[in-house]
């Protein structure tokens, strides 16, 4: 079997449906949701580097590598706020975030 | 090849640099002093935040581009940066009593509002899908640190997590719908994108919705609006008035962008959503605002509602639509920061406070500041001759010659609607028993009071050049 587009396609549409699930379905803890949108993230390079790979264009690639860096910055910044949180309440559970009905 | 030549000039990002290089200065000046000097740091933000925005004025005339293409600076983005960078300053002006306060002297917040709004700068002149992702990452990380920065609070730093978690799904989602439109149409930049979509394939529309849901997320509209309620109430008051005011004006600018300049060619297909969008947004902040008790919760549902009415200029597609939301957005502005500064100056004994029964007597206990918010709230509910009533009139009237009769009359519907809980407040102010005197007001609230509401009552005396602006603006995009 020749592995094409189509498969790489697939699998990042399954790892960024699993992302979202993973936010959604979560009752847990809030580090499972920062695991999530890595897993989104990731979903999204596997398509930028699978389409550059694809297109013979190297601006996919550059998009997937600033991507990982940004992404970088995003978790230490979710980390970072999760730690004040966590000061306050002294939980990290999400059924524990209400202070505010939404 | 020298840089110059290759179209890698600098002078179209010098505002930016401006920008960047002075909140660095201040970070250095901040650490190095420590928390003593916030009142002068953020004095001084302010002034580079006016500085930057001679910068915008001053780069010369016409459409500039650099960095291979990916940075554009038109007579849009100017109209834009000038008002995210008034609402930026402004907002931060309103946090100086916040700032005040022993426990809270943190120089951070004027440098990560500046930051933002450097991300807000990068957004608004974005010509490719990697610029307006860096952009809009820029724009964020500093608003969700902004959103917990009353450490001690636990309100404060739930709503940040709120908005962090939301946040970056949505700009998963949004990067989700580059990846597929890359994929696609081959290129990542506006224009090429317009060259390659000229049918609408089941890929490209897949991205399509996947980068508008990210946007609709950014500017808080119906069905993402779900962490604005919550970030609005549980984040410091000036803190919101920031949230309400720029990072508005920059996504609702990449939108308009977006939609106009990169998928011209496939204007049915997202004329659809954006439709949608905006009926939902309108209706839902009609109708969910009328419950509730505080004020700031009430403002986030009433800036989901304008953001709805917003969008119905874009749905228009037309360069009259463009002119439609930029005049909204730039008079949107003007009425919330207004609004802001009258719930900030709302304190007794030293404490904030913030349900809608507190506004009781307000009329008979500081006159003048119940006044102003009263002619703020009918600016907000659209009622001539004030500044709102124009605001929303462009809109329609765009709406109207596009053909979209249903959206303009769901939209006026909801427009009346919304005005119920706006005169709850004036009825509260006017007609119920006082609580007791609020504190004196600070100074700079009560400047920033008096320009804003002047800028609404009097608008329709001399309305041309806002407009002259806005239909230059718009011009640029077509």
């Amino acid at each position: 079997m020749i592995i094409g587009l189509g498969h790489y396609l697939s699998v990042a549409a399954i790892l960024f449906t699993l992302g979202i699930l993973g936010i959604f379905l979560n009752r847990k803890n809030v580090i499972v949701i920062l695991m999530s949108i890595e897993l989104i993230l990731l979903a999204v390079n596997i398509n930028l580097v699978a389409f550059s790979s694809f297109l013979n264009d190297i601006v996919g690639q550059v998009f997937a590598l600033l991507v990982l860096t940004v992404a970088a910055a995003e978790a230490a910044i979710g980390l970072a706020v999760l730690v004040v949180y966590f000061r306050n309440r002294g939980s990290i559970a999400v059924e524990d975030i209400n202070l505010m009905k939404g | 090849m020298s840089f110059q030549a290759a179209g890698y000039s600098l002078t179209p990002a010098l505002p930016e640099l401006v920008l960047t290089v002075s909140a660095m200065v201040l970070l250095m000046l901040g650490a190095f002093r420590g928390e003593k000097i916030t009142g002068l740091v953020t004095a001084l933000a302010v002034a580079m935040l006016v500085v930057t925005g001679l910068v915008v004025l001053w780069l010369p005339a016409g459409k500039l581009t650099t960095f291979g293409g990916s940075f554009i600076v038109d007579d849009f983005a100017r109209f834009l940066k000038v008002l995210a960078l008034t609402g930026s300053a402004v907002a931060l002006i309103l946090s100086r009593g916040f700032l005040e306060e022993p426990s809270r002297r943190i120089f951070e917040y004027a440098i990560l509002i500046m930051l933002s709004t450097v991300g807000m700068m990068i957004l608004i002149s974005a010509a490719d899908l990697i610029t307006l992702y860096l952009g809009l990452e820029l724009m964020s990380l500093a608003l969700y640190v902004v959103a917990s920065s009353h450490r001690d609070d636990a309100k404060s730093t739930e709503a940040g997590l709120k908005y962090f978690v939301l946040g970056a799904l949505s700009s998963g989602m949004l990067l989700y719908g580059a990846s597929l439109i890359y994929g696609f149409t081959g290129t990542v930049s506006f224009a090429g994108i317009a060259a390659a979509a000229k049918e609408p394939t089941t890929g490209l529309v897949f991205g399509l919705v996947f980068l508008l849901a990210g946007l609709c997320f950014k500017i808080s509209a119906v069905p993402f609006h779900m962490w604005t309620p919550d970030v609005y109430e549980g984040a410091p008051t000036p803190v919101t008035a920031f949230f309400a005011s720029a990072p508005k004006v920059a996504a609702l600018a990449v939108f308009t962008r977006v939609a106009l300049t990169a998928f011209p060619g496939i204007t049915s297909q997202w004329q659809q959503i954006v439709v949608f969008v905006a009926i939902a947004s309108m209706v839902l902040g009609s109708f969910a605002a009328i419950g509730q008790k505080n004020i700031k919760r009430l403002m986030a549902y009433s800036s989901i509602g304008h953001m709805g009415f917003a969008l119905v200029g874009l749905a228009a597609g037309t360069q009259e639509g463009a002119q439609g939301v930029l005049v909204y957005i730039a008079i949107y502005v003007a009425m919330t920061l207004g609004t802001f500064s009258v719930i900030l100056a709302m304190k007794r004994n030293g404490q904030p406070v913030e349900t809608i029964s507190d506004f009781a007597g307000l009329s008979r206990t500081n006159p003048l500041l119940a006044f102003f918010l009263a002619m703020l709230l009918f600016s907000l509910a659209g009622i001539p001759p004030l500044a709102g009533f124009f605001a929303k009139f462009y809109v329609f009237l765009a709406a109207i010659k596009a053909g979209l009769f249903t959206l303009a009359v769901i939209g006026v519907v909801a427009s009346v609607i919304g005005a119920f809980y706006y005169l709850t407040i004036i009825k509260v102010m006017y007609f119920d028993e006082p609580k007791g005197a609020v504190d004196p007001v600070r100074t700079e609230l009560r400047t920033v009071l008096a320009v804003a509401g002047g800028f609404n009552m009097l608008f329709f005396i001399y309305p041309a050049p806002l407009i002259t602006a806005a239909t230059a603006a718009a011009k640029s995009l077509f």
